[in-house]
């Protein structure tokens, strides 16, 4: 240890430097749910309650699945951006990669088979 | 305090890089720091987003039990509409509200405005307020 200088102690202890992008992501995701969202309520939460038939046909039609399926692809891809940063703030040491291993894996996940239920009603 | 001395610091074995150490200003600690709207406002913002898993992944189950057939779409639908599916969806649209006009204040202070006390201040009662319009806004149209 004595034979370490101060700046070999410093070197790679800062930054995971991917914090721009990170950054970027949310923003982008963000602006995009700001769209997203309201339609979103409108649409599901119009046909939420109906019998099966209703809800098959429903997300038949091209707008209703569009806005579903982009917002679950953007709202997951938001939502695994956004636990990251809580897991960081609160989690340490392998316990915190361990999590943020898991939480991305949920995401992509439910976004996934979201996608393809909605898309296989759709066709 | 002034910074301990270089000397005081050779003696006690310590580097260059803590010099410093413990006798830095901390970041005000929670418990008494006096809770503020911003500050208030700001933790919501983050529970609020978090929370939406819940909703999240009811959903994803609704279409994928949509997908499968009449049975597993009438076990998720039971479910999504019961007391208990209602609570966690008003809840939900709450949240959903107020995290996305806290998202539109942080695009805001991220373009480089509205960045005093102030109007911080005013946008967290701003948020407040459209999130609980909206909500209502929302139970009565559906
Ligand atoms: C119009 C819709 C939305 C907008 C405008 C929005 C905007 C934002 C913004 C700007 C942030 C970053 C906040 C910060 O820097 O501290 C954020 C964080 C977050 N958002 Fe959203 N969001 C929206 C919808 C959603 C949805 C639907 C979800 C859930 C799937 C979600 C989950 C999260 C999470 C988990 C965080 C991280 C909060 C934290 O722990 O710091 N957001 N959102």
């Amino acid at each position: 240890m004595a034979f370490l200088t101060d700046r070999k102690r410093a070197v790679g202890m800062g930054s995971a430097k991917t914090g721009t992008e990170h950054h970027w992501q949310m923003m982008v995701t963000s602006v995009a749910l700001l769209v997203l969202i309201p339609f979103f309520v409108f649409t599901f939460g119009a046909i939420l309650g109906a019998p099966y038939e209703e809800v098959i046909a429903y997300y038949q039609r091209p707008f209703p699945a569009v806005v579903a399926i982009l917002t679950m692809l953007v709202g997951w891809l938001h939502f695994r951006h956004g636990v990251q940063t809580l897991i960081e703030d609160y989690v340490h040491g392998l316990a915190r990669k361990v999590v943020i291993i898991v939480m991305i894996c949920v995401s992509y996940s439910a976004a996934a088979f979201a996608i393809f239920a909605i898309v296989r009603i759709a066709l | 305090m002034a910074p301990p001395s270089r000397a005081a610091v050779a003696k006690k074995g310590t580097h260059m890089a803590d010099v410093n150490r413990g006798n830095r200003p901390l970041s005000p600690h929670l418990t008494i720091y006096r809770p503020q709207l911003t500050s208030m406002t700001s933790i919501l913002v983050r529970i609020s987003g978090n929370a939406l898993i819940v909703a999240g992944l009811l959903i994803v189950w609704w279409f994928v039990a949509a997908a499968t057939g009449p049975e597993a779409f009438a076990r998720a639908n039971a479910v999504l509409t019961s007391w208990f599916g209602d609570l966690v969806l008003f809840g939900s649209v709450l949240c959903l509200w107020y995290h996305t006009f806290g998202g539109i204040r942080h695009l805001i202070w991220d373009s480089g405005h509205m960045l005093d006390v102030d109007k911080s201040e005013m946008a967290g009662q701003i948020m407040i307020i459209a999130a609980v319009l909206m909500t209502i806004f929302t139970v009565i149209v559906l």
